[in-house]
This record gives C-alpha cells, structure tokens and sequence, in this order.
C-alpha cells in the first residue's frame, strides 16, 4: 500500500506541476489575473506532496519492505537502521527521488517566502521552476520508478555496498544535492526576470539568499565528502581530482562565482547580463554534472545506474534547459542594458577579476574531466589528474586570493592605488615572514605548496582588515561573513600548503611490540585480535602512540570483512584510526598479514602518516560555509523581519 | 569523493580474475619503503602521477589493488636500481600508452588541453579589459 500511495503522490506532484506551469505561462500571456493565485499553492502543494513521496520510501526502507525492488536491491534486514534510512538515497531511483524533492521543495519555498519580487516574475520564476521538476518527474516516474513491486519478494535484501555503510552516507548526498539543486533557484529567477525583462537590484537582491543558502550546501557537502574519503579510503588522500569529484566542485566554483556578481549587480547595478549568465550556468552545471555522474560517460565513477537509457535521457532534459535558457539570454541580452561603468581598481573590478578566474578554473576543469572521454573517442587514451590540476588550476587559484586581498579594500566605483597600497603593509609583511620561515626553517618545499601558505599568510591578515577601525558590535552581518569566509580560505590554503609539503609516511611490516617512529611518535604495535561488528567481522590492531612530551594515545584500526550477501561476494574495508593533536594528525590503517620467509604470519602491514595541519583543510571549508551563512543572514533580512514583527508584538501590546 | 568508495568496490569485483594471485605475498616493495630517503621521495612522486590501471579513478600511490602494489614494487625498484623518474615513467608509457600518466604530455592530441585555459582567460580578460576602458571613455566623455 506504501509503495501504491507513494507513487499516487508523484503523479499528483507531477500534475500540480503542470498546473503551474500552464497557468503561469497563460497569464504572462495576458490571461486572467485569477491565474496567478493559482500558481504559489500549487507550487506549495507540489513541494509538500513530494516530500511525502520521499518520506514514504524512506518508510519503506525501514520496513525492510522486500517486495519493492529497490529495498531488496538495495537494503538488508540485518542492516543497521541508520543505514537502512540512508539507503533510500544511496542508489539510483531513491538519489533521483530526492534531487526532485529538493527541487520541488525549493519551488515551495520560493512561493511562501518570496515577497520582494514583481508578481509577474514571481509567477514567471515559479513557472520555470514548474518546468524543471516537470522534466525530472517524466524521468523518475518513466524510466526510474522508486516504488516498483517485484512479482515475488524475495526472503531477504542484497544489502548496500559496504563502504556505502558509514555516517558519511547519512549526510553527504542529500548535502550535497541541496547545493546542486538550490542552484536551480537561482536558474529559475534568472529565466523569470529573463521573461519579465526585471533584472536589477530587485531580482539580484531577491536572488542573493537563495545563491548563498545553496552554496553554503554546496561547501559542506564538498568538505564533508571530502574528510569522508580521507577516512575511509585508508591512504590519507583529501582530494584526488576524480571526474566525480570535479562535477562537484563545478557547480561550486560557478556559485562562487555568481554570488560574487551578484552582490554588484544588487548594489551597484552593474554586471546585469553577466550576473544572469552565471545564475544559468550555475544549474547548467548541476544539472551536466549529475547527468556525467547517472549515466556512466565517465568510466570511473559511480557502479550504480550506469544505464544507457536513462542517460540518453537525462541528455535529452538538460538539452533542453540548458538550451532554452541560452535562446531567451541570447534574444533578450540585448536589451539588458549593462549597467553602471567603473574603473578596473574598483571593488567592482576586482570581483569581475574575481569572476573571470572562477569562470577560467571552472571552465578547465570541466575541460580535464571531458577531454579524456572526446580524445577518447578520437582514438587517443589519455589521463588527466591531479599534477594537471596542480599546474593549472593552481597558479590561477593562487591569483584568486591575492585578489581577494585587495577586492574588499577597496571601494565601489572608483579606488587609488596609493590608497590600497597603504592598507596592505601588515599583510604583506606576515606574507613575508611565512615565506622567509619556510626558506630558512622549512627544508626542501615544492613551489606551490611554498606558494600556498605564503598567499595563505597575507590573506588570513589581509582577510580581516575590513573589520579595523570598526566599531564591531555594529558592522554588519555580511560584512563579518565575508571576514569569516575569507579567513576561511586562508586556513584552508595552509592546511593544504603544510599537508603536502610536510606529510611523513611511513609504511612498514610490524610484529607485536615493534616500535615505530613518524614524526614526533613514536608508535608501538601491541598486537591484533577478532572483533565482531553487527554485519562484519574484523581484525583490530592496537597501537600506541607517545609523543616527545611523553602524552599516551591508543589507537585502533580496523581491517573489515563484511560477508557476501545473497550471492555476492566478501568485501574488505579498512578503517583507519585518527589521532587529532593541535599541530596536525596521525593516521594508522592496518594491512594484510604478511607471511615470513619462514612461513609464519605474526607480523602486519601497518600505514602511518603524520599530517601536519591536515584538519585545517576541512576547518578553512566549515569556516566559508560558516561565513556564507552570516552573510544570507544578514541578506535575508530575517532579523530585520524578526525585529519588525516584535516591534510590532510590543506596541499591541502597549497599545491602549 | 563519495564516489571513490564506491569505486573501490567496483574494484573487488574487477580483480576477482585476480584473485588467486592475491593470495601470493604482495611483492617486497608494494608495502615498504625505500631506505634512502631522498630516493623514496622521488618514487613516492612518480607513483602519484601513475594511474592504476585497474581502479581507473586512483593513483598507484593510493590503492589497495594487486596490480597498483605490483607496479609500486615496479617503481621503488628501479629507482633504487638507480633509474630516474623520467626513464621509469618513459618505460611505462611505452608499455601501457599515455593512459597510465596522470601529467599528460603535450603534444597535438594534448595541445587544446594544455592551452585551453590561457586561450579563456585571454579572450575573457579581452572583453572584461574592454569594458574598462570604455567605462573610461564614458566617463571622459561625460565630463
């Protein structure tokens, strides 16, 4: 009855959408007035009843319901319940269910909280919005059914690839695709004020929440996606510039970008066309990248849904946004004016410098994860990975921060160099030290990462000068978030610079009571033993670490086997132990048992690394989230609306 | 990221034909480091520029696959057999094509790879440069 019920939610859903659409379409059209009433329930209506779909999977899920295919392909009745709830979106149709209740839900949000905004672009927004899920409905109810019964139901699930069963599923998807999806919002009104001809501070300010609320999204889906993989992976890798990886990170780079240009369109008035340029291919990029990711283009990634179908169709879909969205640029771009003039040292200069190296990155990145699959097809089988990401991408990132050293130093309109040179000493002279340190102190330092924590350096001083001379308590919320961001970038920046340039590995085959010595450890291997978790088996080793201080850690890694499921076959994790100090962290993974010449089997592969500030890459990604985050505070006006609803409370109630 | 994990099961399942020369002991150097420090350095950088041929989504130096060790092995011995990276890497490529480097070489098939990226900032910061000096213009021309 659940699976019934849910797919009866998804018709309806799928209608309502229709609905909007139509009615949308005839009142820009000219028809009746009535016609735009309909549309923000409908839109509401749409989102609620999407949700319930998606709630009603999940109860499937935790029922363990075998007779639905997706349960018995996808889940275990043994299985943890965390897991089993996760497992709803941990595979195909149940990711594809909930991309469309994001974006239904978005749609919903819009028609409830958007009150800054003509009517008419409301409904042309709202409308637009109708006619992307529309497209996703069509996909998930005709070739990716979430709800489909099985003619017999099996006794028991497949259950979910093991290295899927981690906390990290829990969060890290629907993070994510809150990001890639909220982008959608921003499609959306750029296609409404495309219609309407509205583009102006009105849209750009009306657009800014939803830009930063789904990059913030974006920024931690990406941090925690990426601590996930340095975790689980057991090399101690952050980041290794897969193609899945890279489709992430574009979509990133585009919002970066957008709500970069959008804070001058909004306060100046300038960069109109451009700023609905990027609000376009922000979900463009979105929507490429899960199509890249869904339809197995690129041989590396996902195992699941590599369909051929349905990519075909997906293909077919973002054909048509994305080529509907570029005809009604292409027609109206002429009548968007430009906008305000200004000089290249500028506030506004230095974000279209701003803007021109994200798109630049942006653009070689889609170009390293597409050029392999085209010189593919040309007969040409090429790799490209992370040292041509390094050599490209990293002079121009580089860049990047140096120009936001000097972007919120200056002001709009018109600035003068003697001006910002006066500001800058400070950063500058903290740049140099870190250099100098790392000449004199550092030993034999690669380039960029000498580069790195040198930029890294000035930016982290340079990032919080717009706050000197302020009176704190009054400076406003964006302000501090753009500080925080900023600063956020340089922790970052470090953390990369020092892991790689000061990352000590050692690995070794150990037997009980051999002592190791990384860094400042000196770690000793105790032993192993079998230890049973709810659907595994594994070996636990022990090991302890002392510091020069004296300071005792035990850890214990472990090395999993999780059983075959109905026919499948055993995998092997590892789980590797952290060891989190203030100067950086130790990482213990332990191997296979390695047999002697003698044929015996006491010792262990044992991996050690010590990273050195290897968790202010994640913290650097918590604080730009974090930054963002005070910034759609402040742009939301949600306090000013709180502080005026209570001013208001008050003076009823003071009222004779 | 995400992906990757599910990647290394994808490789459980592609090393299965493997799975009797699994059970071999891993070969010396898949598992240990060179003594010389300045000698393991240098491995150490060619096996991050190395794909794994069998994981297609990770470098030699981060994989747990039969053959990433073997060729880990591969590597470390010859460079403490005195070899130099650029010979190691010249080697394989001779023997599994450019696909096995990460750094691609650049060459015709390459070259729009290589100088794309300039060729977008140049042509970006062309029109962006325009804008500014006819922001000028403009502004001289009103006063």
């Amino acid at each position: 009855m659940i699976a019934e019920l849910g797919l009866a939610l998804l018709w309806i859903a799928a209608a309502l959408a229709c609905l909007t659409l139509i009615a949308g379409t005839l009142f820009l059209r000219g028809g009746p007035k009535d016609l735009a009433s309909l549309v923000r329930p409908a839109s509401v209506a749409q989102g609620v009843l999407t949700t319930a779909a998606f709630g009603l999977l999940i109860a499937l899920f935790v029922r363990s319901d075998m007779s639905v295919e997706l349960v018995a392909r996808n889940s275990n009745s043994l299985k943890p319940m965390i897991f089993k709830i996760a497992g709803t979106w941990g595979n195909h149709e149940g990711s594809m269910l909930l991309w469309l209740m994001i974006l239904s839900l978005s749609g919903g949000l819009i028609a409830i909280f958007e009150k800054r905004l003509r009517e008419d672009t409301l409904v042309a927004t709202l409308a637009a919005q109708a006619a992307l899920s529309l497209g996703f409905f069509a996909f998930l109810l005709f070739s990716s059914n979430p709800f489909k019964r099985l003619p017999v139901a099996p006794p028991d699930g497949q259950g979910l690839n093991p290295l899927l069963q981690d906390i990290g599923l829990a969060f890290h998807p629907p993070t994510l695709y809150v990001g890639y999806v909220g982008l959608s919002v921003a499609f959306s009104f750029a296609v409404g004020a495309l219609i309407t001809r509205e583009i102006g501070p009105a849209f750009a300010r009306a657009m800014r929440p939803w830009v930063l609320g789904s990059w913030i999204f974006l920024t931690l889906g990406i941090t925690a996606g990426s601590y996930w993989a340095y975790y689980e992976l057991g090399w101690g890798g952050w980041w290794f510039w897969d193609p899945v990886e890279n489709v992430s990170l574009v979509p990133w780079l585009a919002g970066a970008a957008l709500l970069h240009s959008v804070a001058v369109t909004a306060t100046r008035n300038a960069l109109r066309a451009w700023t609905v340029m990027l609000a376009v291919i922000g979900f463009s990029m979105s929507m490429v990248g899960t199509f890249i990711v869904r339809s197995g283009l690129l041989t590396s990634v996902h195992s699941f849904a590599v369909d051929p179908e349905r990519g075909t169709f997906l293909l077919v879909l973002m054909a048509i946004y994305i080529g509907g969205a570029l005809t009604l640029f292409a027609l109206r771009a002429g009548t968007v004016a430009e906008g305000k003039k200004f000089a290249l040292l500028s506030r506004e200069g230095s974000l279209v410098i701003n803007n021109l190296l994200l798109t630049t990155i942006l653009a070689l990145v889609l170009l390293g994860t597409l050029y392999p699959i085209v010189a593919e097809a040309m007969g040409e089988k090429i790799s490209v990975g992370p040292p041509y990401y390094n050599k490209v991408a990293g002079p121009l990132a580089l860049i990047l921060c140096l120009v936001m050293v000097a972007g919120p130093l200056l002001s709009w309109r018109k600035d003068d160099g003697k001006r910002l040179w006066s500001r800058l000493p400070l950063a500058l002279f903290a740049g140099a030290a870190v250099l100098f340190g790392l000449v004199l102190f550092g030993g034999k330092v690669g380039i960029l990462p000498l580069l790195g924590m040198t930029v890294a350096g000035i930016v982290a001083v340079a990032s919080l000068a717009p706050l000197w001379g302020r009176n704190l308590r009054r400076t406003p919320l964006p302000t501090w978030g753009m500080v925080v961001a900023h600063f956020g970038v340089a922790v970052c920046l470090a953390g990369m610079g020092a892991e790689s340039a000061f990352i000590k590995e050692r690995l070794v085959a150990a037997a009980p009571g051999d002592d190791i010595r990384i860094g400042d450890f000196s770690v000793k291997f105790v032993g192993v033993k079998p230890v049973a978790g709810p659907n595994y088996t594994a070996i636990e080793g022990t090991l302890v670490a002392t510091t020069s201080s004296g300071s005792r850690f035990t850890m214990k890694p472990e090395a999993r086997t999780f059983p075959g499921l109905m026919g499948t076959a055993p995998t092997e994790t590892n789980e590797a132990a952290l060891l989190t100090r203030p100067g950086g962290q130790l990482y213990a993974v332990l191997g296979q048992p390695v047999t002697s010449d003698d044929g015996r089997a006491d010792r262990y592969q044992i991996r050690l690394w010590w990273k050195p500030l290897v968790w202010w890459i994640w913290l650097g990604g918590g604080l730009i989230a974090v930054g963002a985050a005070l910034s759609m505070l402040g742009r939301a006006q949600l306090l000013a609306i709180w502080r005026a609803r209570r001013a208001r409370k008050l003076q009823e109630r003071f009222a004779p | 990221m995400s992906l990757r994990l599910i990647l290394l099961c994808l490789l459980g399942a592609l090393t299965l034909p493997l799975a009797a020369q699994d059970r071999l002991p891993p070969a010396p150097y898949a598992y240990q480091q060179l003594n010389d420090p300045a000698k393991e350095a240098r491995a150490k950088a060619l096996m991050e520029e190395l794909r794994c041929l069998v994981c297609q989504g990770q470098s030699i130096a981060d994989s747990d696959a039969p053959l990433a060790g073997d060729m880990r092995h591969e590597v470390r011995s010859k460079i403490a057999a005195g070899e130099s990276p650029d010979e190691i890497k010249a080697w394989l490529v001779a023997r599994y094509g450019n696909w096995v480097s990460y750094d691609p070489p650049f060459d015709g098939a390459t070259a729009l790879l290589w100088l794309g990226p300039l060729l977008f900032l140049a042509i970006g910061g062309w029109l962006a440069f325009g804008r500014f000096r006819r922001g000028k213009d403009d502004a001289e021309g009103g006063a």
